[in-house]
């Protein structure tokens, strides 16, 4: 049984970038009394480079929950090869896992040499030359990570995702709005979209190309979908009423969205090649923020049909759509998880507004959050965490939670709130 | 086209009662600001900016005495917690919208729902265009003609006040007359 005081508090900052930006940073505070102890040794020759990379790794599997990192002050030694790591000085650190490597500066970029041990086994258990072209060093070390998580746990790394969010900054009629994408640690972010309207609900497309968003730029909202390397974008829709809640389909070919053309909010999909629209809810309550299954055979949606908020199934098959959610008066904005048998979504329980997960197959709710004014979930790809938007203060920031609860972290802003996360398919 | 922020807050700050350039072309797209390849979308609609100061006359006249050719000074109505009832204080605020919009056919308004923050943002959207529905028909049974009137939701995505607890809350839900 998890103990409570052996729930372990880390404060950990990490540089923020020396030019001003909208980079978030990250406190993580929750740590899994589960996590494997690893060491992440400092690359040989990364002096004067212009990026740590082993502390890129060591923070990425920090913030995953799965890893506890050894402080570098605690090193004996900091080997860079598999050849001289010494077991026993390992062993009596409690480590299980060491990452060793090296790091070159090459004519056209880098070259990254690491290698995992496995120090219970006394064994190597990888090692990968990896060439980087440009400056991308970031990349390079969340690509290591990616490596090493998925050697370790068996479930891929979802390091080298980004996450999409939205930054709102004053109050009233007197308010910017920006659209932001980030690597999913929080750094490197580019602004994609700025508005004095709202902008709000940014979806992936599942290729991770496109964004599709709703933007109130003139005066009222509609859906663009925007190519996000290249920021051409096109308006979708803009019918009477609302425009909202995108969500594209696993193939790409559609874009389910709450519109209230008709009167009430009601589920339809949008043909992205034409941009014919077809209805699926037909109710006299809300029906809105409509997910699909990663099988692309059902959607979840949120209805106020039985009185509150509650998330309903309806299968593509067709018949009447289901409802799954019965703890509480509150549950709304589900999302599944990547093998489709759990949702994640927004609970309100006697607490407030928290992040929850239910088993598809039964109606067993837990919350996971310790945050108390939650919205908007968005699940990594590789189903380990989900990151969302509460209020620290008066401000609002991201945070994420792992599926089980055990881990979790924020991404205060230096400025302003940030909402509205969605966290991007797999890139590679 | 509405006024823009600085001067819509201006003219509220001001307690300005009557723009009377704004009001024949409210509701209308502005569609100036999209298209641009690069994503970005700046302010292009300022032509609403200093027509306030052409109208500086303030009026201490209550609600229900306003002249009909004048848009009426309360343009925010408040809503209780989770509903969408327009209560008893405010529907003389309605009557006098409702007064004024069926002495000017020409004139529109365009029905502002808001929330305040709890919960979910795209439900929250549909709970605001709820309130501004609910003002629309009560209009309607005033016999305002629909063509006059539109609806847009804002959720909770612009708030009159930051901060929590139910002060801030209670500011926060309400429906905006936009003419």
């Amino acid at each position: 049984m998890q103990s409570l005081n052996k729930i372990w508090l880390f404060c950990v900052l990490l540089f923020v970038s020396s030019v001003a930006s909208a980079n978030l940073t990250i406190e993580i505070t929750r740590g899994s009394d589960q996590a494997l102890p690893i060491g992440v040794v400092p690359f040989a020759g990364s002096d004067g480079l212009p990026e740590d990379v082993a502390q890129i790794v060591q923070d990425d599997l920090e913030r995953s929950g799965y890893f506890a990192p050894l402080a570098r002050g605690d090193m004996f030694e900091q080997p860079s090869q598999s050849d001289d790591v010494q077991f026993g000085t390992w062993r009596s650190l409690d480590v299980r896992y060491l990452v060793v490597g090296t790091a070159e500066q090459t004519d056209g970029g880098f070259e990254l040499q690491f290698e995992l041990m496995d120090i219970s086994g006394q064994r190597r258990m990888m090692g990968e030359t990896v060439t980087v072209r440009g400056n991308d060093l970031r990349g390079a070390a969340h690509y290591i990570s990616d490596q090493i998580f998925e050697e370790i746990t068996d479930i891929r790394g979802a390091f080298s995702t980004k996450i999409a969010y939205v930054t709102a900054q004053g109050v009233g009629d007197d308010m910017q709005f920006g659209l932001y994408v980030a690597d999913a640690d929080g750094r490197r972010s580019e602004q994609v979209l700025t508005s004095d309207e709202p902008i709000m609900s940014p979806a992936w497309s599942p290729d991770g190309t496109k964004l599709a968003y709703v933007s109130f730029e003139t005066e009222r909202p509609a859906i663009y979908i925007q190519d996000v390397a290249t920021g051409q974008r096109v308006k979708a829709t803009s019918f009477e009423g609302i425009n909202g809640a995108p969500a594209w389909s696993p193939d790409g070919r559609s874009i389910a969205m709450s519109l209230s053309k008709d009167g009430q909010p009601e589920i339809y999909i949008m043909d992205v090649a034409n941009r014919s629209v077809e209805r699926i809810t037909n109710n006299n309550s809300i029906d809105t923020e409509p997910a699909w299954a990663p099988d692309g055979q059902s959607l979840l949606f949120t209805s106020d049909r039985s009185g509150g908020p509650q998330i309903y199934q309806y299968s593509m098959g067709g018949g009447e759509a289901q409802r799954m959610t019965y703890t509480g008066n509150y549950n709304a904005r589900g999302r599944y998880s990547p093998d489709g048998e759990q949702i994640f979504l927004i609970h309100r329980s006697s607490r407030g507004y928290q992040v929850a997960r239910q088993d598809l197959s039964g109606d067993r709710l837990v919350v996971l959050s310790e945050s108390t004014r939650d919205e908007s979930p968005s699940v990594a790809p590789n189903g380990t965490m989900v990151i969302f938007a509460t209020q620290q203060g008066n401000s609002g920031v991201l945070s994420a939670v792992s599926a089980d609860g055990r881990s979790s972290f924020r991404l205060p802003s230096a400025q302003g709130d940030v909402r509205d996360p969605a966290w991007s398919p797999f890139l590679n | 086209m509405q006024l823009k922020p600085l001067a819509r807050s201006l003219a509220a700050a001001l307690s300005i009662v009557v723009i009377a350039g704004c009001s024949s072309t409210g509701g209308t797209q502005d569609g100036d600001s999209y298209g641009s390849q690069d994503g970005s979308t700046t302010g292009s609609s300022t032509s609403g900016t200093g027509t306030g100061s052409q109208y500086g006359s303030t009026s201490g006249s209550g609600a229900g005495q306003q002249a009909d050719s004048r848009i009426p000074e309360v343009r925010t109505i408040y809503f209780d917690y989770d509903r969408d009832t327009i209560k008893s204080e405010y529907e003389s605020v309605v009557m006098a919208h409702a007064r004024y919009l069926r002495a000017n056919p020409n004139a529109r308004v365009v029905l502002h729902g808001h929330t305040d923050e709890r919960g979910t943002r795209e439900y929250n959207m549909a709970l605001g265009e709820r309130r501004a529905g609910a003002v629309e028909r009560f209009l309607n049974i005033q016999g305002v003609s629909p063509s006059q009137m539109s609806v847009v939701s804002y959720g909770e995505e612009r708030p009159a006040v930051n901060g929590q607890g139910e002060s801030a809350y209670a500011q926060n839900r309400r429906v905006v007359f936009n003419y």
